[in-house]
């Protein structure tokens, strides 16, 4: 009886924040339904007084969204996949393969997190565009393919592989690489699932440099292009909310899908090795 | 058997490393070097056209931005963001992870799901939806604050009230993520400490002060300064929401590269912005380091 | 303008028919060209539906319109410029031609308008002096832009005036005359602290040329740029003006319907938004006027804005390029694309169609583009442009004296300019002079 006031205090806090976090977003695709015009009003709906699905089909066929959609998951995908397995194979070397200068070349790379992205971004323009790839989906991809802090998290990982079970491998005759394909890559499933989810989202959601170096709005990614839209949309608010709704949706769903693993991976990226 | 094994482990180490290290090499550490050299350099609209009048100018880039009056501004704008909208970010995190981790509390993953879930939206879009929350007229805020008989604020017009109404986004976007992290810190004590407390007839706000915040200090420093260290680099809210205004009082050091660099192509002047922002964030960092760490 | 469009058709259909010769040995190829286009605003989402005669006269061509927002504009151009993916064809602000010329980005188009059916004097001079820099032409005028007053006929009226004087002083007054009729808490006159067009079209008039040595120092510390900064600075101490931005008044329309200011320096864009937003038995209220000067009508200049038409020297289509150019320039089509934007045509001959001739809030437009001057033609002019309104705004609100404002604002310029001063003192300064 005593724990019931407490309780009761507890969750009537824990549903206003759930409450405060959840009502933009709710509000964004709630909006994205309304009549143009509806959302503009004092004081402003919550709820839509008529559904309207206008503005969504605007989005598909009026502006093209559904092409710069396809731009963000190729690059998505393909970015995702290729720095999977890049980041998966440096980790376990730093974790499990014996070889010189290893600790010091990790404590270099782990030293570099500190340095912000956007000190090279202007030379790394210059440099893509030296080998003629701005306004490629390539360009775009460049700085997501290799991340320190994914090499980080799978060696995290990997250092608990028994070097017992890869050892008699060896002995067996088999081959490192083979090794990493048959032994390690299994053991190391889930947190390829968690790092292919972080690399996902992060990709996704990358505005700067696709801005920088995306200039042909058939290829930008859906955030440039919604930053394009708002830019010239600004009273357009329930097309802009049904762009945004677009926008964050996917992301949304693989994080609901995948969401133990992801905040597994948050939690044990706060562990320093 | 072991000598060679070490062998074909060095050879395939190399390999496992390459596509990784070539990557980071080339668009990391090559940039950020060409940076380094670039901020030496008057590198501008002129050179792009004719690279034979690009000049080397030694610190002169560096001279000009810790001279610049704009870059002094966007400085302070940007100190602001970090020294209020961080601490208000811990805190939300930190109160957030204390809820969520309750013994009372039940549907534990649920709430820690719905908290997390801005951190996983994409910044313009949640920029996007803001910039009409933020109306004056029509947005949900100043209903609210409407409903609570408070005055309307003018939060994207008034340069007092642009920079906390982003804040106010920050906070909202970000706290899940070091709400995690604390969770797990909170996780990471041992109950016998509770035990051992309660046993010496400490209630639980002793409890807190005396086991709690002191185990969590480690997690504090990390938070903190990683929170900082991302804060110090803000860019996308400032250029969705309000392009740096009202009267520039929501310019941001990196905001303001972005123009010198891309709008103005000042980019020897840019790069050097970049590095002044590099050394002001280390230098803080030490601070907090020194500060919130001394004690061990 | 019959006899206008057959010379169109004849050689449009002979380019067509030389491309499909051309292009015959490629027959499974789609043998249209293709032209980017790029524009910005409200003017990129209108020129589409002009675009359908272009094509039918070149049908072998074939026009991909890319709408750019006009905030992001300038970097996305200067961004394709340097990753070599610049449109064919693209509107330019005219206050950016120097920069993309200086870049030798676009093209000159000189010998290509030795055969084209118009020529300089088809358009305002101060209008088609701002495309020649370095004694070339790089672009040709699409729409203009100046700014001028416009103001509420029935407040001026009741201060005692029936239009507004030509001269600085007359102008004063009558400013004050309305302050006095509309009282402390209203205004005569609107100038929004976060535009740089009304202190530099001033100084302008006061004689400044803002900057000095071939645009490579700045001169906004001379007298004449004191002089204006001065005459707009008294308008604010007097209270004829409020010292606010323009993000602070919530819906200027209403304002000016409500009285709250009499007078408005602003662009052409605003007789449609005036029409539309002010209330119907309002609209016999309110005129335009050509700007006052020192010494009366003639030293009235303001800005000679407006958007150019401009081809990239990296199009693989110039030929076609220019046809489009050609074809958007034509009066007809500059008459539809008014029709459509509102935007004021750059050919001086459209200005006789009964339908512009015939509304008398354009008479102060057409007099205007008369007077009107390009600002200094160097690339770094747009930074500068806000540089200023930063240091004016400054000023206007008392934070810094202006006589420091206006130190501050020359050493920042000339420390902009300092590149431009070397490449001048080595005579690397050729095709960028003005």
């Amino acid at each position: 009886m005593r724990r019931l006031v407490p309780s009761l205090l507890l969750h009537a806090a824990l549903v206003a924040g759930a409450a405060l976090t959840l009502t933009p977003l709710v509000w964004m695709v709630s909006a994205s339904f309304m009549p143009s015009g509806a959302a503009n009003a004092v004081p402003p709906p919550f709820l839509p007084a008529h559904v309207t699905f206008r503005h969504y089909i605007e989005l598909f066929t009026h502006l093209n969204l559904a092409r710069t959609f396809g731009n963000s998951l190729f690059i998505t995908v393909t970015a995702t996949l290729a720095s999977t397995v890049i980041n998966a194979m440096a980790g376990y070397a730093f974790a499990k393969l014996r070889f010189g200068g290893r600790e010091r070349l990790f404590q270099v790379l782990m030293g570099a997190l500190v340095i912000p992205a956007q000190v090279g971004m202007m030379p790394l323009f210059l440099m893509v565009k030296g080998i003629g790839l701005v306004n490629t989906p390539w360009a775009v991809m460049i700085p997501s393919l290799a991340s320190i802090f994914g090499i980080f998290l799978i060696r995290q990982f990997a250092l608990a592989i028994p070097d017992d079970l890869l050892d008699a491998a060896r002995i067996d005759g088999a081959s490192e690489f083979e090794i990493f394909l048959r032994i390690v890559l299994p053991v190391l499933a889930p947190i390829l699932v968690t790092l292919a989810t972080f690399t996902f989202l992060s990709t996704w959601n990358d505005f700067m440099w696709p801005l920088i170096v995306l200039s042909d709005d058939a290829k930008y990614t859906l955030p440039v292009a919604l930053a394009n839209l708002s830019g010239e949309h600004v009273q357009d608010t329930e097309l802009m909310m049904a762009g945004s709704v677009l926008t964050v949706l996917p992301v949304l769903v693989l994080f609901l899908a995948m969401q133990r693993s992801y905040i597994r991976g948050v939690m044990m990226g706060s562990v320093k090795g | 058997m072991s000598r060679t094994s070490e062998r074909v482990q060095q050879r395939a180490a190399w390999g496992f490393l390459a596509p990784a290290l070539i990557l980071i090499g080339s668009f990391f550490f090559v940039p950020i070097l060409a940076g380094l050299v670039m901020s030496f350099t008057d590198f501008d609209i002129y050179s792009i056209g004719r690279p034979d009048t690009i000049r080397f100018v030694g610190l002169s880039n560096y001279h000009q931005v810790l001279t610049s009056s704009e870059f002094w501004h966007a400085m302070r704008n940007t100190g602001f963001f970090v020294g209020v909208g961080g601490p208000l970010s811990v805190l939300t995190s930190l109160v957030a992870a204390l809820l969520v981790n309750s013994k009372l509390a039940r549907w534990k993953s649920f709430f820690r799901t719905v908290y997390f879930t801005p951190v996983v939206t994409t910044m313009v879009a949640v920029a996007i939806v803001w910039r009409y929350l933020l109306h004056t007229r029509y947005g949900l805020i100043n209903a609210g604050l409407g409903a609570l008989h408070l005055p309307a604020v003018d939060w994207l017009g008034d340069p007092h009230w642009a920079m906390p109404a982003i804040i106010l986004l920050s906070v909202w976007k970000n706290f899940g993520y070091n709400m995690l992290i604390f969770i797990a810190g909170l996780q990471a004590i041992p109950e016998e400490l509770y035990e051992a407390a309660e046993l010496d007839g400490a209630g639980s706000v002793a409890r807190f002060r005396h086991v709690t915040l002191p185990s969590l200090a480690p997690t504090f420093l990390f938070v903190g300064v990683m929170t900082m260290i991302g804060q110090f680099q803000i860019f996308a809210e400032p250029y969705v929401m309000t392009q740096g205004g009202p009267l520039r009082s929501t310019v941001t050091v990196v905001l303001l590269m972005y123009e010198q660099g891309f709008r103005w192509w000042r980019m020897g002047l840019a790069t050097s912005m970049a590095f002044v922002l590099f050394a002001v964030t280390l230098v803080a960092t030490a601070i907090q380091l020194r500060l919130q760490g001394g004690r061990r | 303008m019959i006899r206008g469009r057959r010379r169109g058709i004849a050689p449009g259909a002979a380019a067509a028919l030389a491309l499909l010769v051309a292009l015959s040995g490629c027959a499974r190829r789609d043998t249209r060209t293709t032209l980017r286009f790029w524009g910005m605003g409200r003017e990129g989402e209108v020129v589409s539906q002009l675009l359908g005669g272009f094509e039918r006269e070149n049908p072998d061509v074939r026009v991909v319109v890319q709408q750019i927002p006009w905030s992001a504009a300038h970097e996305k151009l200067l961004t394709a410029y340097v990753g070599r993916s610049t449109p064919d064809v693209s509107q330019l602000g005219n206050t950016w031609v120097p920069e993309f010329a200086a870049l030798e980005a676009i093209e000159p188009l000189g010998h290509r308008l030795e055969q084209a059916p118009f020529g300089p004097g088809s358009f305002f001079r101060g209008i088609w002096d701002t495309n020649v820099i370095g004694g070339r032409v790089y672009g040709v005028p699409w729409y203009v832009d100046t700014r001028l007053i416009f103001y509420r006929k029935d407040l001026l009226a009741r201060a005692g005036y029936d239009s507004i004087p030509p001269t600085w002083s007359g102008w004063l007054e009558a400013m004050r005359a309305v302050k006095r009729e509309v009282g402390p808490d209203r205004y005569a006159i609107f100038l929004p602290l976060n535009e740089w067009n009304p202190p530099i079209i001033l100084g302008m008039q006061a004689g400044s040329p803002l900057l000095v040595d071939d645009g490579t120092r700045a001169a906004f510390d001379d007298s004449s740029f004191r002089a204006g900064f001065d005459f707009y600075l008294d308008l604010f101490r007097e209270k004829l003006a409020p010292p606010v931005t323009g993000n602070e008044i919530a819906n200027v329309y209403q304002e000016f319907s409500r009285g709250y200011f009499a007078m408005w320096i602003t662009g052409p864009w605003n007789l449609g938004e005036f029409r539309r937003r002010l209330p119907a038995d309002q609209q016999d209220d309110w005129a335009t006027s050509p700007m006052p000067g020192p010494r009366g009508a003639a030293s009235g200049i303001s800005m000679a804005g407006g958007s150019s038409l401009v081809m990239f020297r990296d199009s693989k289509h110039k030929r076609e390029a220019w046809k489009l150019i050609e074809y958007l320039s034509r009066p007809e089509v500059q008459l539809e694309f008014w029709r459509l934007t509102g935007d004021l045509p750059g050919r001086v001959e459209t200005w006789r169609d009964t339908a512009l001739a015939a509304d008398p809030k354009m008479h102060a437009f057409e007099e205007q583009l008369r007077r009107v001057e390009p600002l200094p033609k160097v690339p770094e002019m747009e930074q500068i442009a806000i540089r200023l309104q930063d240091w004016v705004e400054r000023a206007v609100r008392g934070t810094v004296p202006p006589d420091r404002a206006l130190a501050s604002l020359s050493d920042e310029v000339d420390r902009m300019l300092e590149k431009r001063r070397w490449l001048r003192a080595h005579g690397r300064l050729d095709g960028s002079t003005p």
